[in-house]
């Protein structure tokens, strides 16, 4: 055999291999398979490394006003539909209540007028899309860990989670419900706020009005929007898919720092 | 026949090949989920702000203009229908970046392409570790992949060789070789992991120095997609090498390590 024969002999294996396609890993997106479960496991990896990097409070970059140069893109829910949620928002979220309770001493019941009463941090951060995207933005409320101390939270509680207004699907049970949730870590770090306000002004519908979260130092999908009420909690495992949040139990990762 | 590669760096090699395999079409699949670069720290989607240097996308679809793929390079289009932005089957295509048969899984799937690829990055990570130690150790940083003064100074006639046809092979790696895996494991992966770490916000936060050495997370993210280009070059290059060269000798060097050489060892042999 000589070296044509044998170039053209690889080069027409090599010519084939992508023609048997990567149907062939198809079965990783199957959300119970074992494979997926191996490579899933990563993601913890991930966060038990990235946290020792961090530290507890090494915090997101900060830009200036320059850098604001563009409106916030909106992404997911923009005009959520719940009954509630559109009655609030007729009335100017005068009524609107946000409850704060699970494991607390104290269960908390605030307005947005008692939200902007208290202290209040602005931060102009960049946004970070699960797509790829970014989009720096002013952000201006007030820091979780205020309310977490205002309410007591017990030792039990190992989790802050984020029910909301807006579905972006509807299932056989109904209005498959926003939600998300953060380790105690990053609920008290110092640029983890629920923000009422976006480069300047109260915060539009399409970006998740009245009151959304920032977690800074990971993805937007952790940020919930239209948050209605926080739960402490002990564990995820009972909570709707059990995952955490709506996109992790859409497979997702539930550390979002990467 | 001599024995050419030590079994680390057969071992290693193979972890890279498989490595780099699902790292490319998972990375092709990430993309997909926003098929644009930018340059800077934020992307450009708004009016009057556009830092894109690459987009693909479709384009026409109305009235008489049938529907294409479009990749916009620094502002300049070119039609890829077929093959990026709109590609399938001539009677069903698809609006897509990347085709199908580019990524893993074979349809949409952001959130498993993100699992595939962030254990797979753990993964060369692994292995450029192991690699680096084995083969400090081992002597085949030293003897096959930096190069010294007299690879450079051969460098030029290298080049006239490789241009020129068959070429010997030798016990040693000629210069162009050493530079080609210099570049790959001593540029090209240090690149990809550092720009893939600087995409991420949580290393943002406990490095902030990764976003100035790249300019912006955007700008990271554009040089990773760089990255890739260059590493898939590299491996069209190496593959065209290990036919150019003999596939049955050099497969059989990566799988055993024995390799056969012509006539006597390297004259210019020194050590």
């Amino acid at each position: 055999m000589n070296r044509r024969t044998l170039l053209r002999l690889g080069a027409g294996t090599l010519a084939t291999l992508p023609l048997a396609g990567c149907k062939t890993f198809d079965f990783l997106s199957t959300p119970d398979d074992p494979a997926r479960g191996v490579l899933m496991s990563a993601n913890r990896l991930t966060e038990e490394v990235q946290s020792l990097l961090q530290g507890r409070d090494a915090l997101a970059r900060t830009y200036t006003e320059a850098d604001i140069r563009q409106p916030m893109r909106p992404n997911g829910s923009t005009h959520p539909q719940a009954a509630d949620y559109i009655a609030l928002r007729k009335g100017g979220f005068a009524e609107y209540r946000l409850t704060l309770g699970g494991a607390v001493s104290t269960p908390l019941s605030l307005s947005l007028a008692d939200l902007r009463q208290m202290p209040q941090q602005t931060q102009i951060t960049r946004h970070d899309c699960v797509e790829g995207w970014s989009c720096i933005a002013k952000w201006q409320g007030v820091r979780l860990s205020h309310l977490l101390d205002q309410a007591g939270v017990k030792p039990s509680a190992r989790y802050a989670v984020f029910h909301c207004f807006d579905a972006l699907t509807t299932g056989l049970s109904g209005p498959q419900y926003y939600y998300e949730s953060i380790d105690l870590r990053s609920a008290r770090h110092p640029q983890t706020i629920l923000a009422w306000s976006m480069n300047g002004a109260p915060l539009p519908v399409a970006n998740g009005a009245p009151l959304r979260l920032r977690v800074e130092r990971q993805l937007g999908y952790k940020m919930a929007k239209y948050v209605k009420s926080i739960t402490l909690v002990p564990d995820l495992a009972g909570i709707r898919g059990g995952k955490g949040g709506y996109w992790e139990d859409r497979g997702y990762e539930w550390y979002a720092g990467v | 026949m001599i024995r050419r590669h030590g079994p680390w760096t057969r071992i290693t090699h193979w972890l890279w090949a498989v490595c780099l395999f699902f790292l490319l079409l998972s990375g092709l699949q990430i993309f997909d989920a926003h098929p644009a670069l930018y340059l800077g720290q934020q992307s450009g989607m708004a009016q009057g702000f556009d830092n894109a240097v690459l987009r693909i996308g479709t384009e026409g679809g109305q009235g008489a203009a049938p529907l294409r793929g479009v990749t916009q390079v620094f502002g300049h289009d070119l039609d890829t229908t077929g093959v990026l932005g709109l590609s399938g089957p001539k009677d069903a295509r698809q609006p897509r970046a990347f085709p199908g048969w580019a990524t893993i899984p074979s349809g949409q799937d952001l959130a498993t392409g993100r699992v595939v690829h962030f254990f797979f990055a753990w993964a060369l990570v692994g292995t450029l570790a192991v690699w680096a130690v084995a083969s400090g150790l081992n002597g085949h940083l030293r003897r096959d992949i930096l190069p010294g003064r007299r690879d450079l100074r051969g460098l030029g006639a290298d080049i006239r060789a490789h241009l020129g046809g068959p070429l010997p092979h030798g016990r040693r790696y000629s210069p162009l070789q050493k530079l080609a895996y210099f570049i790959v494991l001593a540029g090209l992966f240090p690149l990809m992991i550092l720009t893939g770490l600087t995409m991420s916000p949580g290393m943002d936060a406990a490095w902030p120095w990764l976003l100035d050495l790249f300019g912006g997370r955007q700008t990271a993210r554009s040089l990773h997609f760089l990255g890739m280009a260059l590493i898939v070059a590299f491996f069209v290059v190496h593959i065209v090498m290990v036919l150019a060269a003999g596939p049955l000798n050099e497969m059989r060097s990566i799988l055993t390590g024995r390799y056969r050489i012509r006539s006597q060892p390297d004259a210019t042999e020194e050590e």
